[in-house]
């Protein structure tokens, strides 16, 4: 049965080919135009440490005079060195890491090479493991490493390939900015999507090439680049300056292993605030915040609003012409009311009926979430031609597939029903007669 | 005609109108937004920045093993390797003009703090934002801004400092201006920055500049720049040079080996020259992208809507065949017939647009409340309603000559 109303079906949709096809293209952008604009969303609003990054939190202390204060509002969006180092030092959680990032000069021992600028991250040991880090050679520092101010570095795959041609470079000797230090660890591929631990070097498709301990780069007065947020006498932290002691410019990360840990943590940051007023660094009532890796992406509004815009206009895009879509096939199944009253009259029943032309628009869909998915992937091609930092991410991976099916499916659907629920409530008699 | 028999028979395709008309509601609501934000963001682009931007480039470089700028003698010999740079640059052929500066409008990359009319006195008062350009005293001649009132800066002005808080002379903005001190003039006033008791005397007002922010960052104080004359010492240096008009390109080629022959330990690739024709595209690629993207869906948008009324037309054009042959032979003229399609598109579509319109604002509104958005003006919804009214009668038309070409005959012929 289903091949006869297949076949049905193609013979109609061959009888108006025009008309066909404007319904199955009508069908195919829309669903192109959503799923290009889903996938982006779905790309940017991804999870950076899959598996990690429940546990992984990030603390906020205020340490602001009592100007521009008033309730409920945010602390700021980094730490001071001095608070920084404090809760560091404190250990308390799993592990943390203290970091900021900026911009170095390497100086290749080749003279094929002249000297070029790379990004650096700035960070004490546990960075590595914390965020686990994969490693291609070697190792990361460790703790006792980060206070003797060891000139170790890490470098990426990427910086390992173009110095050494991807040899193992562990042990070698690396010069940064004027001075030698030694490779112990050559990252392999690295780069989570958002860049979520330093959201002030650009928010996708950025990462370092060196990494060196913390106060190593302070020691040196390596180049710093990112945010400085300074109150009262504040200031500095152009270049190599380091900030004033009133100026926030480092981010801190910690593991907190489960529940009770980041509960316990929450009420040290509280305690911690308290010691600092009674000392008098701290001026304001504790202001404590402790929010993971999705949490503080998604309080810093990460994904583009652009891009939010852009699939809103897409899916409103896909509600017009689903409605079109909807709209010619009603006419056209209506303008049949005469054959299809013949049919009732020979003793088709109205479910065989709503079938066979539920068969009808089902073609139409699935042909028109085929296209879609062709004009998709054409999207997101087009998508990584432009020059946003994020455009190469675009890519349709599996999850999204089988949204776009779904989709397909659904339009399909709602496309067929109304027309096809509608045309099948003739009356047989009356439809012959009249005619 | 009477609306009458129009109204008739578009009861009996209930359904189909309902349709019709939703379509041109969600394409009207859609598109009429749509435009307004590609209208925001065309005037963004073009909002011009206060500089001449032809001829116009900028050199970022940072040396290798430079001395820190903490302690004075480090500082002085960075001073010392500026001038070095400045003077070779100025000294080439295609150059008019070279200044140091620590950031340029659109890069993006800025120095910001706030301004206040009384001492120690910080943002949170309500005091307006600004970003600061550290530059010297032919950064008029070099970026082309436009001095209103006072002077410009004097090489005496000019000093060096690797962080400098005293800033005892300034030259603000028109935009700045009128806000501290409107209706008066602001030259020779005093205002503080960044919450420091040090005063600092406003010498000269600058019609416009844009501060280096194009982004969400800055749009609250787009235009309060303050120019600052003082050369940064550091070991990263950025210069703005002006090449002799028509020299662009020769002037840019050869900065790369002047620099070198001047100090070869220092860092200048590919991304350290660039043009502000460069730098401006950069900074509004985004903004280009997206009304590109949103022209091209309402393109396509409008093409399927008029495609819809016409296919949906058609349909009742053939399915009323032999009433519009019983019409004709009653004695109705073609134009009677064409006029009834038009007008019975007319009123479909004007059901649309209304119910259209109450979309769009109601749209507008949950975007002002979810993203940074103003309201519609009433003439982008006019524009719309007319836009689709008309779109509505062009794609009716080619339908409805076809109605109005059915014969007399066809009525005595069985359908």
């Amino acid at each position: 049965m289903f091949t006869y109303y297949l076949d049905l079906a193609l013979r109609s949709l061959r009888r108006n080919k025009a008309l066909t096809a404007l319904m199955v293209l009508a069908i195919a952008l829309g669903i192109g135009a959503s799923m290009t604009t889903l996938t982006v969303l779905h790309v940017l609003s991804g999870d950076p440490l899959p598996g990690r990054s429940g546990d992984i939190y990030y603390p906020q202390v205020d340490p602001q005079d009592l100007r521009g204060m008033y309730p409920s509002k945010e602390p700021p969006m980094q730490l001071t060195l001095i608070d920084g180092m404090n809760l560091l030092h404190a250990k308390r959680a799993d592990r943390q890491a203290l970091m900021t990032g900026g911009d170095v000069p390497i100086q290749p021992e080749q003279s094929a090479l002249d000297p070029f600028y790379v990004d650096a991250r700035y960070t004490t040991a546990d960075f590595f493991p914390m965020f686990g880090t994969p490693f291609l050679y070697g190792h990361g520092w460790n703790a006792a490493d980060d206070e003797a101010k060891t000139r170790e570095v890490v470098i990426s795959r990427e910086l390992d390939q173009k110095l050494y041609g991807g040899a193992n470079s562990v042990g070698r000797t690396l010069r940064i900015a004027g001075t030698a230090f030694q490779i112990v660890g050559v990252l392999d591929r690295w780069q989570p999507n958002p860049h979520f631990y330093d959201l002030n070097t650009g928010s996708y498709a950025y990462g370092e090439q060196v990494f060196l301990p913390l106060q190593t780069m302070m020691d040196l007065h390596l180049n710093r680049d990112g945010s400085t947020d300074c109150w009262g006498n504040g200031g500095g932290g152009t270049g190599t300056i380091l900030p004033a002691a009133s100026c926030v410019w480092l981010q801190f990360w910690v593991q907190l292993g489960n529940p009770v840990k980041v509960a316990a943590y929450r009420q040290f940051l509280v305690h911690y605030s308290e010691d600092q007023k009674a000392l008098g660094r701290f001026q304001r009532a504790p202001n404590v915040r402790l929010r993971n890796v999705m949490q503080w992406l998604d309080h810093n509004g990460v994904v583009p609003d652009d891009v939010r815009l852009q699939a809103l206009l897409a899916f409103g895009f896909l509600a017009v012409c689903l409605v079109n879509t909807v709209g010619l096939m009603l006419a056209k199944f209506m303008r049949r009311s005469g054959e299809l009253a013949v049919r009732r009259a020979l003793g088709a029943s109205r479910r065989t009926l709503f079938a066979q032309l539920l068969v009808e628009s089902g073609v139409i869909g699935l042909v028109g979430g085929f296209g879609g998915m062709l004009l998709a992937m054409l999207g997101l091609w087009l998508v990584r031609q432009r020059s946003s930092d994020y455009a190469a991410l675009a890519h349709l991976d599996s999850s999204m597939l089988l949204t776009t099916f779904l989709l397909a499916l659904c339009a399909t659907l709602l496309a067929g029903l109304l027309p096809a629920g509608r045309a099948c409530q003739i009356a047989p008699a009356l439809q012959l007669k009249s005619s | 005609m009477t609306l009458h028999p129009i109204l008739a028979a578009l009861r009996k395709h209930k359904a189909g109108v309902v349709l019709i008309a939703l379509q041109i509601a969600l394409t009207l609501a859609i598109v009429c937004n749509a435009v307004f934000i590609i209208g925001q963001r065309v005037e963004r682009v073009n909002r011009p920045t206060g500089l001449d931007e032809s001829d116009l480039f900028l050199v970022s470089q940072q040396w290798v093993g430079a001395p820190s700028g903490d302690d004075p003698a480090g500082a002085e010999k960075l001073d010392v390797m500026q001038q070095e740079d400045l003077a070779a640059l100025r000294n080439l052929p295609d150059v008019a003009s070279v200044s140091p500066t620590n950031s340029i409008p659109l890069l993006n990359s800025s120095w910001t703090g706030s301004l206040s009319l009384k001492p120690g006195d910080k943002l949170a008062k309500g005091n307006p934002r600004t970003a600061y350009y550290f530059t010297d005293e032919q950064v008029f001649k070099t970026l082309g801004l436009r001095l209103v009132a006072g002077r410009a800066f004097t090489a005496a002005d000019v000093q060096h400092s690797n962080d400098p808080r005293d800033r005892p002379v300034v030259i603000i903005t028109q935009a700045l201006a009128d806000r501290f001190f409107p209706g008066e003039s602001a030259v020779g006033k005093v205002i503080y920055s960044d919450g420091s008791s040090a005063p600092s005397t406003v010498i000269g007002v600058v019609a416009r500049l844009q501060i280096p922010s194009a982004g969400g960052f800055g749009s609250d104080f787009v235009w309060n720049s303050t120019l600052v004359p003082v050369r940064l010492d550091g070991s990263y240096a950025r210069y703005a040079v002006r090449a002799k008009p028509g020299r662009l390109d020769a002037a840019m080629r050869e900065v790369t080996p002047a620099l070198y022959k001047v100090n070869p330990m220092r860092v200048l690739d590919d991304d350290s020259i660039k043009s502000f024709t460069d730098i401006r595209a950069r900074a509004y690629r985004a903004d280009v992208g997206m009304a590109v993207l949103m022209g091209v869906i309402c393109l396509i948008l409008l093409c399927v809507t008029a495609a819809g009324i016409v296919g949906l037309t058609s349909f009742w054009v053939g399915q009323r065949h032999r009433q519009i042959g019983v019409r004709r032979a009653l004695g109705a003229r073609k134009i009677d017939i064409l006029h009834y399609f038009q007008i019975e598109n007319l009123l479909i579509a004007g059901i649309g647009v209304v119910v259209g319109v109450l979309l769009a604002v109601g749209l507008n509104l949950w975007l002002m409340t979810h993203y940074e958005m103003t309201r519609i003006p009433v003439a982008y919804v006019v524009t719309g309603v007319l836009a689709m009214l008309a779109i509505g009668q062009a794609a009716v038309f080619v339908p409805a000559r076809r109605a109005s070409n059915v014969s007399p005959v066809s009525a005595t012929r069985a359908a």
